[in-house]
């Protein structure tokens, strides 16, 4: 293992302007081609909307401050912040339950005063922070009684961001912290056991869903029963997809887009309009793009010196993953339609800016480390 | 930071996690594995399927319609032609509230009751992405209100279409016939596709009869739509091929000559070139607008035309049946003399009254005192009842059936308009079959003078006319001459169609009647010696026909009764009479006598025709 560490290690002098700047040149490589891929969709998805580009341009450049000044943050100022940010997001989710502004049918939105402010976003972050800030007390792999306290913690912002209700951030979140408990040695036995319970759980989660929620997931399993209403996306993107073919419509020709059959082709569904345009290869070099960005943010993980990092390191990856796993699999009919969008190429702006935070943590804990093996 | 307890639970740490993160990459990997066959099935295998979807999605085929032919009279006068209009149309599928919709609409643009009904019926016979149309004929004004509007109305649009016309209103509406609305009833009887985009079918008259050359073939334009289903570009487009144009062999001139000197008496009047079965002009009166049936009448002026006593509505030239009356006498006498049963000089005894050998029971002639001692001549001239009655029994029903069923009378003539009814020629074969009785002496007798079971139609006169003029050449009678197909050079001419031919025997006899014909007219006793004043002579019979109570007209009060109970005056002639180039049929409803009524009508059309025609 120290070999391979050996072999991997970065010459230092090479790495003189990322140490500097706390970046991550090959991280930051892949997530500015994707971002770039992803106006290029953008751009044909929206109708050749020049505004739209504009302002997803801004929200990019925005993120990307994000990422860069959370990456001048020392991964122990995190350390020391992520109880209280768990704290303040569990009251602020609170506080939207009772007084949060209702958007869609769904409260999730807090008004400041100044700023309207979802806190489930920060709970996408703070998550992960607290779990690993909390299991790297001890020893890995955790004891019984911390699992049992780290599960707590978990399904707490759950509950709450679940009640706004928006199940696919919670989803998220969920995730996040299962991540962390995973990669920190979570029992198989244990695993195996949670697995049952979920099951179990699923007839109890239906008789708690909201009468939409569930129609969501009728339409997933039969689409076509109602081919106009709600099955008319599935159905709509499916064929988007599969008439692009191989290669695809090239872009801006692709007729499921442009004549808008697709809905919500700029937002959730623009993975359709990649894959009418550019067809599977197209798809395919998106996937190998975020691979690697994923490959990169693990290898980060392995990397780190210490537990808390390598764990959030690990989950802010994995979540990743999640983001990917779920939007395309929406898409493309494998899965239920829960509202994620496809990171960094999906027009929007909240969720990305919070992406792109988790990525400048990232680069902090790897451009933070004590060179030690030098 | 984290306590760290010793450098080998570092690198257990360290150990642990890489498993662990290698174990869910592996994972990702599996749900990555998953998608990508999931796209390689939607992208490869089944991407014909996709895009077969994805075309449907977009191409759509709208018919075109074709441009309605146009129909002129036989000199180039325009009798039906194609006016811009502009209707309002309905998606349904692209109207989210019907009810409220159509009642925004009628604050704007007039909805009458009728339209709304055709609409709801025509909603449920249609799929939902076709366009309906509400209203016709939209005033300019309407047109601009409702374009200041349209972004209210989604799925409701203004379509520029052609609406058809008939310039001279009324004029020779009972052969021209007129074009409505389709409706469920025609939806059976027609292609739907050749009709798609079709609104309106003809449905009476010739517009009815040659519907298939009028209406022209459906062109198709494959279009791009976006999802509201609006028309983004034409990908494919086959031109529609538009109705071909009719040219008549009616006379507008005539036929409005006729309408006007009717001036306001019921009836009908038929003229036919006796040459070519051409017919030069088909009345029946009094005559209506068929301009507003075009695109739905109103509920009340139909109504109104309906229970019109005088009935304009019913086509009396082509359906009506009336009793000939003496206007067939002309043809038993030609049928007497061929059939050697009589000569021109035989003569009869009128003295009044005629019995049947052994009876008792009188048969009356109309002239009570008798026409004496008189021949075949004199019995036309004067229209002697006795001499045909004792020719009537002499040929017997049989040959009596056979001289008249020579010009035509008991079947329909086939004229090129549908809808035409055939008289009735009685025979023993009839009478078995449809009263289930034999054949009566008596029955022969009245059916000699063209009373009893005997019906013809006006039409049916005419033509036996024609024939008579004409020297026997049966002709099929017809109103088109040509047919101007579209893009074609020359107009293509409908044949003229010889039938028959009556059989000659001997071409005296002919002129032996026709002579009494003329003397109808020019001699001194004619029946119809009143309109001898004219330049040319005219050859012609008079008759009266008893009427048998129309029982729908039984109810009216006694004064309107005692109209409805006076006998219909009719009229046969041809002139010139030496080279006849007009044979016609008159019927004066309830007019009186023949010679008294229907004759002076006929002498005017006569003069409107060969003395008013530039030659």
């Amino acid at each position: 293992m120290s070999r391979l560490i050996d072999k991997r290690r970065e010459d230092a002098s090479q790495r003189g302007w990322q140490q500097l700047l706390h970046l991550d040149g090959t991280l930051l490589f892949g997530l500015i081609l994707v971002s770039a891929f992803g106006l290029a969709v953008l751009y044909s998805a929206s109708g050749q909307s020049s505004e739209a580009l504009l302002r997803q341009g801004i929200r990019l450049g925005l993120a990307f401050g994000a990422m860069v000044a959370l990456a001048q943050i020392p991964p122990a100022w995190l350390y020391r912040w992520a109880p209280w940010l768990y704290g303040a997001g569990i009251l602020l989710l609170v506080a939207v339950l009772l007084v949060g502004d209702v958007g869609k049918g769904a409260q999730r939105w807090l008004d400041l005063g100044f700023i309207r402010f979802q806190p489930s976003e920060m709970m996408k972050l703070a998550l992960p922070l607290m779990v690993a800030w909390y299991l790297s007390e001890t020893r890995l792999p955790p004891s019984a009684s911390r699992l049992l306290v780290s599960a707590v913690l978990i399904i707490l912002p759950v509950v709450l961001i679940a009640r706004q209700p928006d199940l696919g951030t919670s989803l998220l979140i969920g995730s996040a912290g299962f991540f962390v408990l995973f990669l920190a040695g979570l029992q198989w036995r244990l695993l195996a056991l949670l697995g049952g319970l979920v099951a179990a759980g699923l007839p109890v989660l239906w008789h708690f869903m909201r009468d939409y929620q569930r129609q969501r997931v009728i339409t997933f399993l039969n689409p076509e029963q109602d081919p106009l209403g709600a099955g008319y996306h599935i159905i709509q993107s499916k064929i988007a997809i599969g008439s692009g073919g191989l290669f695809g419509k090239g872009w801006l020709n692709g007729t499921q887009a442009h004549l808008e059959f697709l809905p919500e082709r700029s937002t959730d569904f623009i993975f359709a309009v990649l894959g009418e345009e550019f067809g599977l290869i197209g798809i395919l070099v998106l996937l190998l793009l975020y691979a690697f960005i994923i490959v990169r943010g693990i290898y980060i993980a392995t990397q780190a010196q210490d537990t808390f990092t390598r764990l959030l390191a690990g989950s802010l990856s994995l979540t990743f993953v999640v983001y990917i796993i779920v939007n395309t699999g929406m898409v493309t009919g494998l899965l239920p339609v829960v509202g994620l969008p496809l990171p960094l190429v999906s027009y929007g702006g909240t969720s990305m800016v919070t992406l792109m935070i988790g990525f400048g943590m990232l680069m902090s804990i790897h451009t933070h480390r004590k060179l030690l093996a030098n | 930071m984290a306590r760290f307890s010793t450098l080998k639970d570092h690198f257990l740490e360290s150990r642990l996690f890489m498993g662990r993160a290698l174990v869910m990459l592996a994972f990702c990997a599996l749900l990555v594995g998953v998608l990508v066959i999931r796209l390689v099935y939607l992208q490869v295998i089944a991407h014909e399927h996709f895009t077969t979807l994805a075309d449907g999605n977009r191409v759509r085929i709208l018919p075109e319609p074709p441009n309605r032919g146009l129909i002129y009279d036989r000199s180039g006068v325009l009798l039906a032609e194609n006016l811009p209009s502009y209707r309002l149309e309905i998606t349904p599928e692209q109207v989210k509230d019907m009810e409220a919709s159509l009642e925004a609409l009628g604050e704007l643009i007039q909805l009458r009751e009728v339209d709304l009904e055709r609409f709801a019926r025509l909603r449920k016979s249609s799929p939902v992405f076709r366009a309906i149309p509400l209203r016709f004929r939209l005033s300019e004004e309407e047109v601009a209100r409702f374009a200041v509007n349209r972004h209210r109305f989604p799925g409701i649009d203004i379509e520029a279409g052609l609406t058809r016309h008939y310039p001279l209103g009324p004029l020779a509406v009972h052969a021209l016939g007129y074009v409505g609305r389709i409706d469920e009833r025609d939806l059976q009887t027609i292609s739907e596709s050749e009709y798609s985009g079709t609104s309106h079918i003809g449905k009476t008259g010739l517009e009815r009869t040659y519907e298939e050359q009028l209406h022209g073939s459906v062109g198709h334009r494959q279009v791009e739509t976006n999802a509201q289903g609006r028309v983004l570009r034409v990908l494919e487009r086959s031109a529609p091929v538009p109705g071909s144009n009719l040219y008549l062999t009616l006379d507008a001139q005539l036929q409005a000559a006729i309408e006007r000197i009717f001036d306001g008496r019921t009836g009908a009047a038929v003229a036919i070139d006796p040459d070519s079965g051409d017919v030069l002009a088909l009345a029946s009166m009094p005559v209506f607008d068929p301009n507003p049936f075009v695109n739905g009448i109103e509920v009340a002026d139909y109504r109104a035309l309906q229970e019109d006593p005088a009935r304009p509505l019913f086509n009396r030239a082509l359906r009506g049946q009336y009793p000939p009356g003496s206007t067939i006498k002309p043809f038993v006498g030609l049928g007497g003399l061929e059939q050697g049963i009589t000569t021109s000089h035989a003569s009869t005894y009128c003295p009044g009254f005629y019995k049947l050998p052994g009876r008792e029971r009188h048969y009356r002639d109309w002239k009570r005192s008798g026409h004496g001692t008189t021949d075949l001549h004199e019995a036309i001239v004067q229209s002697c009842d006795v001499y045909f009655y004792d020719l009537a029994l002499t040929m017997g029903i049989d040959r009596l059936h056979e001289a008249l069923a020579h010009f035509g009378l008991g079947r329909t003539t086939g004229i090129d308009l549908i809808g035409e009814l055939g008289g009735l020629l009685p025979s023993r074969e009839w009478k078995r079959a449809a009263r289930n009785e034999g054949w009566f002496p008596g029955e022969t007798l009245i059916t000699g003078i063209g009373q009893g079971f005997m019906l013809a139609t006006p039409l049916q006169l005419a033509n036996a006319t024609a024939i008579l003029a004409n020297g026997g050449r049966k002709l099929q009678p017809r109103l088109v001459r040509t047919i101007q197909a579209s893009g074609a050079q020359e107009p293509e001419a409908v044949p003229v169609l010889e039938l028959d031919h009556v059989p000659r025997v001997n071409s005296r006899h002919w002129q032996d009647v026709i002579n009494a014909m003329i003397d109808t007219i020019h001699g001194p006793r004619g029946t119809a010696r009143s309109i001898a004043n004219a330049p040319y002579r005219i050859a012609g019979k008079t008759g009266t026909a008893q009427v048998f109570g129309l029982k729908e007209e039984e109810e009216y009060d006694a004064e309107s009764l005692e109209y409805y109970l006076r006998d219909h005056a009719l009229f046969i002639a041809f002139a010139p009479a030496d080279k006849p180039r007009i044979a016609l049929a008159v019927i004066v409803e309830h007019g009186g006598s023949g010679g008294g009524v229907a004759a002076p009508v006929a002498r005017r059309i006569l003069d409107a025709y060969l003395l008013d025609e530039p030659t």
